[in-house]
């Protein structure tokens, strides 16, 4: 079996090349489908028969919330890869989503809060999704942490590897035991907007941003990856090309 | 080729022999500084100690958010004492023999979180019911109390051994460990305390000691392989 | 117009959420990029000063 197209893949030159040509890429089809999606969600999808126009923070409530776990899945996948190949490469590639990922779980936080406020009162209650977010939150800013904490930046790549692993186990576990969590307190489950159950119309704005969300992640983690690979690779000679 | 100083076994003892005797050195270590061991106990009292100052003193209040006090006040003490797990020997250099010494690491470092669950959960455990009369919990709801207890804090020390492994050498580190082990914790926390509470209405809390059972076995398997790997990382 | 800023009454709550959003949204464009720059600069002078002749250094 040929490998080469493996090894090829972990070299760092070879991927600094290919991120920098393919970031336009999802880029401006990111922003375009964004805005188109803005306009169908924003004025041509009706309102909401329970909600009216306030349904309509879904167009950045859940594309938020979708961010903030998968960029978690991605972040743990590259270092997974990282830590049993030793590719340097795929530590950056964890390295660029955190900081992507956190910011996202904020967002999906604070538009879940504004959400909420109207429709039932309080900036705050402990639905299981609100809850779960909030904990994938602290899951992100210990990352974060634990890179900041340690010097050595291979070291760093590693350790925070073995912890984006754990986590990633983690975050099931503990979606469920929130969700039983509140079942088990008979508290209202607030999130209401389940995908199957929307007329098309409301539907469609929806599937484009969270599209577009994913291309918009994929063109700036490319370009944070660039950053990083450069910041790993000490003095090869093909950085001296690269930055011509 | 003559044992290393700081190790009770050499490379031909056997791994489950070499876990115990790395088991046995803790507990006796740990027993010449008993100041040590009551650390934790002292906090927990002080913990549960602060809620009902900071209420009400009133019973009835007080049995109705104990589960969560004792919960988090276990889990706050046995994270507290999670940051000397593996920090002496990392000082000394047995970590590093533990690396070279040729036995699985992945049995010494769960001979360690075994030790930490001796030395602190139990305890931590068998205090609990002495708190819980401070909060108006009723004596009937002991055995459930304890019972999910020592299953939760087996969790909380196997978590935490991974979270002492990756924050070796961080400075400052033990803030960083509870953030990272807390949010790792929370499923232990919501059966655990779901537990108590059903003790303490006189139900049956079968269906969540269960749950902590079964987080309890995920965690022994999966856990010190986690923490050896960090172990691992953090000493190179 | 205006009855679509008023967005049904929830405007107050509507376009808070789109703006952090958009507010996210740009930072982390503006950050990865100034990330990159920054990381390219740190190498170029990596490389002068390993190809700067010894006394130089």
């Amino acid at each position: 079996m040929n490998w080469t197209w493996f090894h090829k893949f972990g070299s760092p030159p070879h991927i600094y090349r290919i991120a920098g040509s393919l970031a336009p890429w999802f880029g401006w089809p990111a922003g375009l489908l964004i805005i188109a999606a803005l306009y169908a969600g924003l004025v041509l999808a009706p309102p909401d028969y329970q909600q009216g126009d306030g349904f309509r923070i879904i167009y950045v409530h859940a594309p938020s919330a979708w961010l903030s776990v998968m960029i978690y899945g991605v972040m743990a996948t590259a270092a997974a890869i990282g830590l049993i190949w030793r590719m340097k490469v795929a530590h950056a590639a964890a390295a660029s989503c955190a900081g992507i990922g956190a910011w996202f779980t904020v967002v999906s936080l604070i538009t879940g809060m504004l959400w909420g406020k109207p429709m039932w009162g309080t900036y705050w209650v402990w639905d299981p999704r609100l809850t779960a977010q909030l904990v994938l939150l602290f899951l992100y800013l210990g990352y974060m942490g634990l890179r900041s904490g340690i010097d050595d930046l291979g070291r760093a790549d590693r350790a925070s590897a073995v912890l984006a692993i754990v986590g990633v186990i983690n975050i099931p576990i503990i979606r469920y035991s929130v969700e039983w969590w509140n079942s088990i307190h008979q508290a209202p489950s607030v999130m209401k907007m389940d995908r199957p159950s929307m007329p098309m119309d409301m539907l469609a704005p929806l599937l484009m941003m969270l599209l577009g969300f994913t291309l918009y992640f994929a063109a700036v983690m490319l370009v944070r990856l660039r950053a990083e690979i450069l910041r790993r690779e000490r003095s090869a000679s093909w950085v001296k090309e690269a930055l011509q | 080729m003559s044992a290393p100083e700081n190790l009770p076994f050499g490379v031909r003892t056997g791994a489950l022999a070499a876990a115990f005797k790395v088991l046995n050195r803790d507990l006796r270590l740990a027993v010449r500084r008993p100041g040590q061991l009551l650390q934790p106990l002292a906090f927990f009292a002080v913990v549960t100690l602060l809620f009902p100052l900071g209420y009400t003193p009133e019973l009835e209040k007080l049995r109705a958010i104990a589960p969560g006090v004792l919960w988090v006040g276990a889990l706050l003490a046995s994270m507290l004492a999670l940051e000397s797990l593996f920090r002496e020997d990392a000082a000394d250099g047995t970590l590093e023999q533990f690396l070279i010494c040729g036995q699985p690491l992945v049995g010494l470092i769960a001979a360690k979180t075994l030790s930490h669950w001796l030395l602190t959960g139990l305890p931590l455990t068998l205090m609990a019911p002495i708190l819980g009369i401070a909060l108006g919990v009723p004596v009937a709801a002991m055995p459930g109390i304890l019972s999910s207890l020592a299953l939760g804090s087996v969790t909380l020390s196997l978590i935490g051994a991974v979270g002492a492994g990756l924050t070796l050498g961080v400075r400052r580190g033990g803030v960083l460990l509870s953030l990272l082990t807390l949010p790792l914790a929370v499923p232990v926390l919501i059966f655990g305390a779901r537990a108590t509470e059903l003790a303490i209405a006189g139900e049956s809390l079968t269906g969540p000691l269960y749950l902590l059972a079964s987080l309890a076995v995920l965690g022994a398997t999966l856990a010190p392989l986690a923490a050896a790997a960090a172990v691992r990382i953090g000493v190179e | 117009m205006s009855e679509f800023f008023a967005m049904g009454g929830y405007a107050a709550f509507l376009w808070p959420a789109y703006a952090v959003t958009l507010l996210a949204v740009v930072v982390n464009v503006i950050t990865a990029r100034r990330a990159h720059a920054a990381a390219r600069e740190e190498a170029r002078r990596r490389l002068e000063m390993e190809s700067a002749p010894e006394h130089e250094r």
